[in-house]
C-alpha cells in the first residue's frame, strides 16, 4: 500500500510524491502542496479529522479525507 | 481641487492587510457591502503628498485570482472590470514577511494583469527574530516594481509605502511570468480570437467559472465564455490552472533563493508550541469551554449593567417627556412611541460591544482557525463548521450579536444555515417567560434529593433550544439548494497580540452596523406595535374611562387601581386586542385565550415584554413578578373552566417560546445580513409553524 499524509506520524517529515489533479483543490495546490514539497505532520484532532499539516513553510489543517488522497516518500 | 487616485489593498488572509488599511485610513473609513451581495466592502480615505488623495479599497483576503468563494470573487471581478467605479489606479500587494512564498503567488497573478503593481512586505520586524534578511534591490529588479518593507503594528515604512502610491505612474506594468507556456497553443488561438484583449485577463474569465460556478456580473465577457474557448472541459481547465500554479511557484522558488536568506538555527516556533496545548485533544477542548464561558458571561451578566442604566435612562426620559410637554397624541407618540423605540435600539449596543471585542480578540489573535480545527469533526456531520460554533453559544445569550458574527464564515451556505438557526437557542429575553410559567407549571420539589424540578426543565429549555438549532442545521444542509465548497482548506496563521486599534475599529463598526442598519426597522416596528395597542375603534375604546368608572363605581376604588381597570380595558378594545381575539380560535387548540393571544402578538417587539403586557390586561398594580404569578394562577379557562394556566397549557407555552421567531430585532438583522426579506420570512413562517404545532401537539397530548 502507498503512503498518504494520513498515514504520518506526528512529528514525521516526508516529501509530497503525487496525486490526481481532481482531487486535491487548487487552493491546496496555492498554499504551497506541489510534488516534490516537503510536509510536516505537527497534530491531528480527535478522529484524526481534521489534521495539522506544516506544508512548505505553510501551517495549515485539511481534512481527512483529503489528506488521504495526497501520496508521500516517507524518507524525505 | 484635489486629484484622487484609487488604491486596492490585496493579499492573503492573515498578512495585516486590515492593520495596514486602518493604519493608512485611521478612523476615516466606510464599511458598507458590495451592491446585492452581503461581501463586506470597506474603503477608506488617505491623504498623500502633492495634494493627492488615495481612495483606498480594502478587498477581501485571497490566496489566489482563481476563485473559489464569494469573497474571492469580488477580487476578481474588480481587477478585472475597467469600466468600474473601483477599478484601481495602483494595487498594493501585502505580504508578510514569514509566508513571502506563498503571498508571491498572488503578487504575480496580479501583476500580470498588467495594473501597476506595488508589493508591501509586513511584518518587518519580525525579521530579526526570525533571523530572515532579504536583499530588496534585487527583488525590485527581479519583480519590476517597487518593494516596501513595513510593519503596520510598529508604525514603520508606511511613510515611504505612501510616497511609492504617489509615485504610481514610475511603476512598470510588464508581467513577471508567462502564463501562456503553460499549454502555447491554446493561448495563441486565445490571442488571435481576442487581439485587443489582456492574454491573462481572458484566461481569468475562462477559468473563472471552474472552481466558482457562480459571479459573472461583467457582461463584456459573456461572449468569450460562450464562444469557442469554453470547449476545454473542465478537468482540462483545471488541470491547467493546476500547471500554472506549479509554473509560478518555480519563479517564485528560483527568486527566493537568490534573495532570501533564513538562519534556520536562529528561528524559534512559538506557534507549534502553543498549539501543543491549546489544540490538544483534552486541553484544547478544556480551554475553549473556559473562553466560551467568559465569552458568555460577558454577554449575559456583565453587560446586563450597561443595560439597565439604558433601561432606566430611557424610561426616565420618557417620563419626562410626558410630564414636561402639553399631553396629547404627539407628546405620547414620542413618549410611548419613539422613545421606547430607540431604548430597543440601544439596548443591544453592550451584548454586541462585547460579543465583537471577544470575536476581534480571537481572530486577530489566530485563535479562532484553532476553534474551527477543534470544532471541525463534530460540526461537519451537521453541515456546519468549527466557525458556526461561537454564533451558537453567543446565540444563548442574543441572538442578535450572534447572527452578526456570522459575518466570519467564509461559505455562504454555512453562513446562512447558521444564521436560520441561531434564533433557536435561548436567547436571555426568553428567560422572564420562562422563569415565570415554570414557577407556576411546574411543582417546586427536588428528585433524588439533588436536582430541582424546575431547575431541571429549565435546562431542558435550554437543551431543546440547542438541539433544535443543531437538528434544524442538519435538515437545511440536505434541502438548502445551494453549492457549496466541498473541500476544506484553513490556514493555522501564527499567533499574534491582538492590536488594540484593530478590536476598537471592529466593535465599533459593528456597532454602527446595527444602529443603522437594523435599527430603522426596528424603530418602524415599535411605531407600528404602539398605534396598534394604543389605539382603537368604537365606543368601548373611546369613553374606556367612563365605562369603567361607572361599572366599578360602587366598589370605592382607589385613583390608581382605578388607572389599571382603565389601561387593561383600553387594552382590551384597541387594534392589539381585536387582533388577540381574532387569532383566539387559532390558539384555543393551544390552551390559550385572546389575553395570551394579546401578549403573544405584543411580544414580537421583544419575548420578555410578554410577561409586562400580561400585567396590564390583568391590570395588576405593580408588576412583580410574585403578584403576576399570584393574578395568572387565578386566571380561569373561559371555555374548559378550571385554571388556565394548568401543566398543559403551560409546557405549551414554553415550547411556544422554544421555537417561535418572537423577536423583529432579530429579523431586522437577518434583514440586514441576508440582504433581503426572503430569509427572514422563510426564517418566520418556519419557526412560527414549528412553534405552532409543538405546542398544539403538547396540549392535546398532555390536557
Amino acid at each position: 500500500m502507498k503512503k498518504t499524509i494520513a498515514h504520518l506520524k506526528r512529528g514525521e517529515h516526508a516529501i509530497i510524491k503525487s496525486f490526481k489533479e481532481t482531487d486535491v483543490p487548487l487552493k491546496l495546490l496555492e498554499m504551497g502542496c506541489l510534488p516534490g514539497n516537503e510536509v510536516v505532520m505537527m497534530q491531528s484532532a480527535p478522529f484524526q479529522d481534521p489534521i495539522y499539516l506544516n506544508i512548505n513553510g505553510t501551517h495549515l489543517a485539511i481534512r481527512r479525507e483529503t489528506a488521504c488522497k495526497i501520496y508521500v516518500d516517507p524518507h524525505g | 481641487m484635489a486629484r484622487s487616485i484609487n488604491v486596492a489593498l490585496i493579499g492573503n488572509p492573515n498578512t495585516g492587510k486590515t492593520s495596514l488599511f486602518n493604519r493608512l485610513t485611521g478612523l476615516n473609513q466606510k464599511v458598507g457591502n458590495y451592491p446585492g451581495i452581503t461581501v463586506e466592502k470597506k474603503e477608506g480615505v488617505c491623504k498623500l503628498d502633492r495634494g493627492l488623495k488615495a481612495h483606498i479599497l480594502d478587498l477581501p483576503g485571497t490566496y489566489s485570482l482563481n476563485t473559489s468563494s464569494l469573497d474571492e470573487s469580488v477580487v476578481v471581478e474588480t481587477l478585472l472590470n475597467k469600466n468600474s467605479r473601483d477599478f484601481p489606479d495602483v494595487a498594493v500587494v501585502v505580504s508578510d514577511i514569514e509566508n513571502l512564498k506563498r503571498n508571491l503567488l498572488l503578487f504575480t497573478q496580479i501583476k500580470d494583469l498588467e495594473i501597476p503593481t506595488i508589493l508591501v512586505i509586513n511584518m518587518a520586524d519580525r525579521m530579526e527574530r526570525k533571523a530572515i534578511t532579504l536583499d530588496i534591490d534585487l527583488m525590485e529588479q527581479e519583480l519590476n516594481t517597487k518593494v516596501v518593507l513595513v510593519s503596520a503594528r510598529k508604525n514603520t515604512g508606511i511613510d515611504a509605502l505612501k510616497e511609492a502610491i504617489t509615485q504610481y505612474k514610475t511603476l512598470s506594468t510588464n508581467p513577471c511570468v508567462q502564463s501562456s507556456i503553460i499549454d502555447p497553443a491554446y493561448f495563441d488561438r486565445l490571442r488571435a480570437a481576442y487581439p485587443n484583449q489582456l492574454l491573462y485577463k481572458l484566461w481569468l474569465v475562462i477559468t473563472q467559472d471552474v472552481n466558482f460556478g457562480k459571479v459573472d456580473r461583467n457582461r463584456d465577457f459573456e461572449n468569450i465564455k460562450k464562444g469557442s474557448f469554453a470547449i476545454k472541459s473542465e478537468d482540462d481547465l483545471k488541470k491547467l490552472q493546476h500547471k500554472e500554479t506549479v509554473v509560478r511557484y518555480q519563479f517564485i522558488n528560483g527568486l527566493l533563493k537568490k534573495v532570501h536568506k533564513i538562519d534556520a538555527a536562529n528561528a524559534k516556533d512559538l506557534r507549534s508550541k502553543l498549539d501543543r496545548i491549546l489544540i490538544h485533544k483534552i486541553w484544547g477542548y478544556l480551554i475553549f469551554f473556559m473562553i466560551l464561558l467568559v465569552i458568555f458571561q460577558a454577554i449575559y451578566d456583565w453587560s446586563s449593567y450597561p443595560m439597565d442604566w439604558i433601561d432606566q435612562l430611557f424610561a426616565s426620559i420618557s417620563t419626562f417627556i410626558a410630564s414636561s410637554l402639553p399631553s396629547g397624541p404627539l407628546t405620547s407618540l414620542l413618549a410611548e412611541g419613539i422613545i421606547p423605540g430607540l431604548g430597543g435600539i440601544v439596548i443591544f449596543i453592550p451584548q454586541i460591544a462585547f460579543l465583537f471585542f471577544f470575536i476581534a480578540l480571537l481572530e486577530e489573535s489566530g485563535y479562532m482557525s484553532r476553534v474551527v480545527f477543534l470544532m471541525d469533526h463534530i460540526m461537519k456531520k451537521f453541515g456546519l463548521s468549527g466557525k458556526s460554533v461561537v454564533p451558537l453559544v453567543s446565540g444563548t445569550a442574543c441572538a442578535i450579536p450572534a447572527v452578526m458574527a456570522t459575518r466570519n464564515i467564509e461559505d455562504w451556505k454555512e453562513r446562512l444555515i447558521t444564521i436560520l438557526v441561531v434564533p433557536f437557542t435561548t436567547c436571555s429575553a426568553r428567560l422572564p417567560v420562562y422563569l415565570i410559567i415554570i414557577a407556576l407549571v411546574i411543582p417546586d420539589q427536588d428528585v433524588w434529593w439533588v436536582f430541582n424540578l424546575q431547575g431541571l426543565t429549565l435546562m431542558l429549555l435550554y437543551l431543546l433550544g440547542f438541539g433544535a438549532a443543531i437538528f434544524s442545521a442538519w435538515v437545511l444542509n440536505k434541502v438548502l439548494p445551494i453549492q457549496r465548497k466541498a473541500f476544506f482548506v484553513m490556514e493555522m496563521p501564527a499567533y499574534k497580540v491582538p492590536m488594540g486599534k484593530n478590536v476598537l475599529i471592529t466593535v465599533v463598526e459593528k456597532t454602527k452596523s446595527f444602529v443603522l442598519g437594523a435599527g430603522k426597522i426596528i424603530m418602524a416596528i415599535s411605531i407600528v406595535l404602539w398605534v396598534l395597542a394604543s389605539y382603537g375603534l368604537g365606543e368601548q375604546f373611546t369613553n374606556a374611562e367612563q365605562i369603567v368608572t361607572q361599572k366599578y363605581a360602587s366598589q370605592g376604588l382607589t385613583e390608581s387601581e382605578l388607572e389599571q381597570k382603565i389601561a387593561s380595558h383600553e387594552l382590551e378594545y384597541s387594534f392589539i386586542g381585536y387582533i388577540g381575539k381574532a387569532i383566539e380560535p387559532a390558539v384555543r387548540p393551544l390552551g390559550y385565550d385572546w389575553k395570551i393571544g394579546i401578549a403573544i402578538v405584543s411580544s414580537f417587539a421583544a419575548r420578555e415584554v410578554f410577561v409586562g403586557t400580561l400585567a396590564t390586561i390583568y391590570s395588576v398594580e405593580n408588576a412583580e413578578e410574585e403578584t403576576i404569578k399570584n393574578r395568572m394562577k387565578a386566571e380561569v379557562n373561559p371555555i374548559l373552566g378550571g385554571p388556565l394556566f394548568t401543566f398543559a397549557s403551560g409546557i405549551s407555552l414554553l415550547l411556544f417560546y422554544a421555537f417561535a421567531m418572537q423577536c423583529m430585532s432579530t429579523l431586522a438583522i437577518v434583514k440586514r445580513e441576508t440582504n433581503g426579506w426572503k430569509w427572514p420570512a422563510v426564517q418566520f413562517s418556519a419557526m412560527t409553524l414549528i412553534a405552532y404545532f409543538a405546542a398544539l401537539g403538547a396540549f392535546q397530548l398532555l390536557q
